[in-house]
């Protein structure tokens, strides 16, 4: 008998905490982005630029925070989530940074607001508030099983922050904002959290009800009216999202995380079926009425038809703006991506990694998206409660699915919709929103990766010890 | 519940693979289309990136360059000095509004982006020096182009002068003109300056000297007369021609009159030619017919477009009736010429009758001035025989020695000419043009023949004679072409 008595089955012995790890590729993830703010200012000045020192002191300051914290408060994390995340914010940071030079941006400033200020300093300090975020969601939230007991608050929370948005005035076609005095935040970025922490509740409550308690009609398993209510809701607000805010990104992104968890919840492919019915019906409908979903889908078939090109290039100045990165990109500062002109740095920040990255740094940043991905999905794999199974598969689906859409919106792929890219692009909301979630997964993954605490002796276990003959 | 997580795990997986495609797609299959669509500011922001090849004249004068701009992401934009005087030769190139003459047509070698300049940017790539445009060396000679220009001062006119001998252009001026400079931008102004230009009634930037065709008036008789020795309707200048005065126009009951009293019964060619009969030659187009007329005149350039490598417009020798091809024969009706084509036909009777190919681009340069292109003189057609070419220079003499086109005696220089006043506007009504087309000659050979018309329309119509205002100009420059070979 060795000296380490388990009696579970649960979990490894001993797990490397893989910490030096997690450090380890903080400082690759750290010099990769100040070697290309360095890049940015050679190519643009010609010299190192002067806030180089104040940069980089910062993203260390930033990360080196975040990674102590986690070291004390989650130890057994995963320890790739942290490095990506803070490489991408960044890389983010510096391609704002590198656009805020651009003349073209600039002159358009001045001419229609009359004054120009450089967006760097505030993404960075909102990255400062995201990973404070951060680092207050690790230490408040010992166990994520503690959000299980806010499931309906959480719907009711999301539900406010998102018909919020309808009482204030559009931004470019979408209502998508809330603006109070000069700060605006994005509610559905947040809402995006909530409604994962309110599927998780519900989906664990009500799995069975709605796997078993349901009539065979056609080969699918048609589930009870009152269990599928929820359900519909969702469905029919996510559609008035859609029409009432006129914003396709968020509602196509609630869908789709509706969809998945629903199935992970219940392991029916009927409700696969039934999501994307109900997602094309919504659809359909939608596009059949309302002209700004219209718009999109037209500039998505023809973006070089003259009458898009009309409305706005934006989506034919980013498809030029990939053409032209080519395989190998311009190199950093040295392409034209800011003609895309407005939401160049944020919704559109991607084709400026595109032109000046190439394919190649294209598929980088692809694949740390998808790592980030794998990373949550593992953590779902990995995490030893059905709450926590169902909410990190929801964050990182959510995660997924909002860097297809907005991925696929400024390639072409699909037709364009308001979101912003994770953590790269320019907006306080988006990188506020996106480190909680990345706090959340870290959380789950501490948890599922825990070595479960040996068993406290009991006196119990000397009396059953097997009696040998 | 982990089987549904692997398979939407799969899915994720899908997402992230359908974008890597789609990226890979864009970036690599589509990347060239894109690259060269109309719509990509990036063609022209390159275009404009760096300095544009010159302009020469003199063998070795710029009178283009590039200035860098400060408020626009075109970084360098055209400038020209003299940009009225050389407009009609350089043409523009405007970042808003493209380019046009040897501006455009050489636009490859000045930008750098032709074929021929293909090793220069090779080499460029591994030396890592700046892209540079190549030069187009042109034949222009600067004291004949300002003596054509300031001889035309605030007139409407043009001038074309060649070199007989090679055909190449020496001056080529446009009044009145436009600064090509003050529109080379995109800014607000470029475009208001250019919008200008374009409601001007004047027309500045028509290319009076290639563009646009006057009838040439009396200077067509040197084009009558060649016809007439050529097909042997005449053979002595100084013999007596069978002209009767006055000349019924064959088929009506108009005589065809000669201006003012002049003697023109039955006078000899030479005679005819100086004092400029029109019943001589409206008769010589008559008995030549239509066909032999138009035959003659194509062998001098016309009915066809001339390319110098800018375009000319065609001059006309029309297909008519009689009474039409009588008065065409003395430069009216229907008959028109672009100054370029007059000076053509001055140039093949100075060079004993063959007729050089016009050009006005010598030479091509790389960016590290080694010359790519040069071009070699080409005849384009024999319009007459040496003998008649010496008979109508005999003639064209006497009409500057002691005939109509006496202004443009040169001291020690032979010089032969002939005047033209053409008649235009409905029933003759509006001021008629003064034209005046003359070679000089020295001892070896032809340097100059020169073709000068001015659509004056404020001078008062009998002051307007080619003789009186368009032979001083000419005079100008021929004295300035053998001026500056001295």
């Amino acid at each position: 008998m060795s000296v380490v008595t388990n009696t579970t089955t649960i979990g490894a012995i001993d797990a490397p905490s893989r910490r030096n790890t997690e450090l380890m590729m903080m400082v690759f993830a750290i010099a990769i982005s100040v070697f290309a703010y360095a890049n940015v200012g050679l190519a643009m000045d010609g010299s190192l630029p002067s806030g180089m020192f104040g940069y980089g002191a910062g993203l260390i300051l930033l990360g080196g925070v975040a990674h102590l914290v986690v070291r004390k408060f989650a130890p057994y994390s995963d320890p790739l989530l942290l490095p990506l995340a803070t490489l991408l914010n960044g890389l983010g940071l510096v391609l704002i940074w590198r656009l805020d030079q651009s003349p073209r941006l600039i002159q358009r400033a001045e001419y229609l607001y009359g004054s120009y200020s450089p967006d760097a300093p505030k993404q960075l300090l909102y990255s400062a508030i995201g990973v404070a975020l951060f680092v207050a969601v690790l230490i408040v939230l010992k166990d994520h099983r503690i959000l299980q007991r806010y499931t309906y608050i959480s719907m009711a929370a999301a539900l406010i922050l998102l018909v919020i948005p309808m009482f204030f005035p559009a931004v470019n076609g979408a209502k998508i904002w809330i603006s109070v005095g000069s700060f605006t935040i994005q509610p559905g970025e947040f809402a995006k959290i909530l409604i994962a922490v309110f599927f998780s509740g519900y989906l664990m409550v009500k799995r069975d009800a709605l796997a078993l308690a349901s009539r065979r009609f056609m080969g699918l398993y048609l589930p009870r009216g009152r269990d599928l209510g929820p359900i519909i809701t969702i469905w029919a607000l996510s559609i008035l999202v859609l029409v009432f805010e006129t914003d396709l990104g968020t509602s196509l992104l609630f869908f789709g995380l509706f969809v998945v968890m629903l199935y992970v919840a219940t392991e029916r492919t009927s409700w696969i079926v039934f999501g994307l019915l109900m997602s094309a019906a919504g659809a359909v409908g939608v596009a059949s009425f309302e002209p700004h979903v219209q718009e999109r889908v037209n500039a998505w078939l023809d973006p070089f038809a003259k009458s898009t090109m009309a409305q706005s290039d934006q989506i034919a100045q980013s498809l030029m703006s990939f053409g032209s990165g080519g395989t190998l990109g311009t190199g950093l500062g040295q392409g034209h991506s800011d003609l895309i002109m407005f939401a160049a740095n944020a919704d559109f920040i991607l084709s400026t990694v595109g032109e000046e990255l190439g394919l190649a740094g294209m598929m980088a940043v692809l694949l740390i998206y998808g790592l980030i991905v794998e990373r949550g999905v593992r953590t779902a794999l990995a995490a030893r409660d059905p709450f926590g199974k169902l909410l990190a598969i929801g964050l990182s689906g959510a995660f997924a699915i909002q860097v297809f859409v907005v991925a696929g919106g400024v390639m072409g792929l699909i037709p364009l919709s308001g979101m912003t890219m994770p953590f790269l692009a320019y907006g306080g909301s988006s990188v506020l929103a996106n480190w909680a979630l990345i706090a959340i997964l870290i959380r789950i993954s501490d948890t599922a990766r825990r070595p479960a605490p040996a068993p406290a002796p009991t006196s119990d276990a000397e009396m059953t010890q097997v009696v040998r003959p | 519940m982990n089987k549904p997580l692997r398979r939407i795990a799969i899915f994720c997986g899908v997402l992230i693979f359908a974008l890597l495609a789609r990226t890979n797609y864009l970036q690599y299959v589509k990347a060239d289309e894109l690259n060269t669509r109309d719509e990509n500011r990036r063609v022209r922001i390159e275009r404009y990136a760096h300095e544009r090849g010159d302009i020469i004249v003199d063998g070795g004068k710029a009178v283009t360059g590039s200035t860098e701009t400060k408020d626009s992401d075109f970084k360098y934009k055209r400038v020209w000095q003299d940009g009225p005087m050389w407009a009609p030769v350089t043409g523009y190139s405007s970042q808003a509004f493209d380019a046009s003459q040897i501006e455009k047509i050489e636009d490859g070698i000045l930008t750098g982006n032709d074929d021929q300049l293909f090793f220069d940017r090779t080499k460029s790539l591994f030396t890592g020096d700046k892209k540079q445009g190549g030069n187009v060396v042109t034949t222009l000679n600067s004291a004949a182009q300002k003596a054509a220009f300031t001889g035309l001062g605030n007139k409407k006119g043009a001038v074309a002068a060649l070199d007989p001998q090679t055909g190449a252009i020496l001056a080529l001026a446009s009044t009145p003109s436009y600064d090509p400079s003050t529109f080379a931008g995109n800014s607000d102004k470029d475009s208001k300056a250019w919008q200008a230009l374009q409601k001007d009634k004047d027309k500045p930037m028509l290319n009076r000297a290639l563009r646009e065709t006057y009838p040439p008036g009396s200077t067509f008789k040197i084009v009558t007369a060649a016809a007439a020795l050529e097909n042997g309707l005449y053979t002595d200048i100084d013999a007596k021609t069978k002209s009767p005065v006055p000349f019924r126009l064959p088929q009506t009951s108009q005589d065809l009159p000669n201006e003012g009293s002049i003697q023109c019964e039955n006078v000899s060619l030479r005679e005819a030619l100086r004092i400029s009969c029109n019943t001589v030659f409206g008769k010589i187009s008559d008995d030549l017919g239509n066909q032999k007329m138009i035959d003659q005149a194509d062998k001098f350039g016309f009915n066809k477009d001339v390319f110098t490598p800018v375009r000319a417009t065609a001059s006309i020798y029309p297909k008519d009736v009689p009474p039409q091809n009588a008065m065409a024969g003395i430069g009216q009706a229907s008959n028109r010429a672009t100054p370029l084509q007059m000076a053509m036909v001055a140039s093949a009777v100075a060079n004993d009758g063959k007729l050089m190919q016009p050009y006005m681009v010598a030479n091509r340069q790389s960016p590290s001035l080694d010359n790519i292109y040069t071009h070699e003189p080409e005849q384009l057609s024999q319009p007459l025989s040496g003998e008649n070419a010496q008979k109508l220079q005999e003639m064209m003499k006497t009409v500057v020695e002691s005939g109509t086109g006496s202004n443009a005696k040169i001291p020690g220089v032979t010089v032969g000419g002939k005047t033209g006043t053409a008649q235009h506007g409905l029933g003759n009504s509006e001021n008629p043009y003064a034209w005046f087309i003359s070679y000089a000659k020295t001892d070896s050979g032809s340097p100059v023949a020169v073709a000068v018309v001015v659509e004056d329309s404020e001078a008062t119509r009998d002051d307007i004679s080619g003789g009186g205002l368009a032979a001083p100009i000419a005079k100008k420059v021929m004295q300035a072409v053998i001026d500056s070979k001295k």
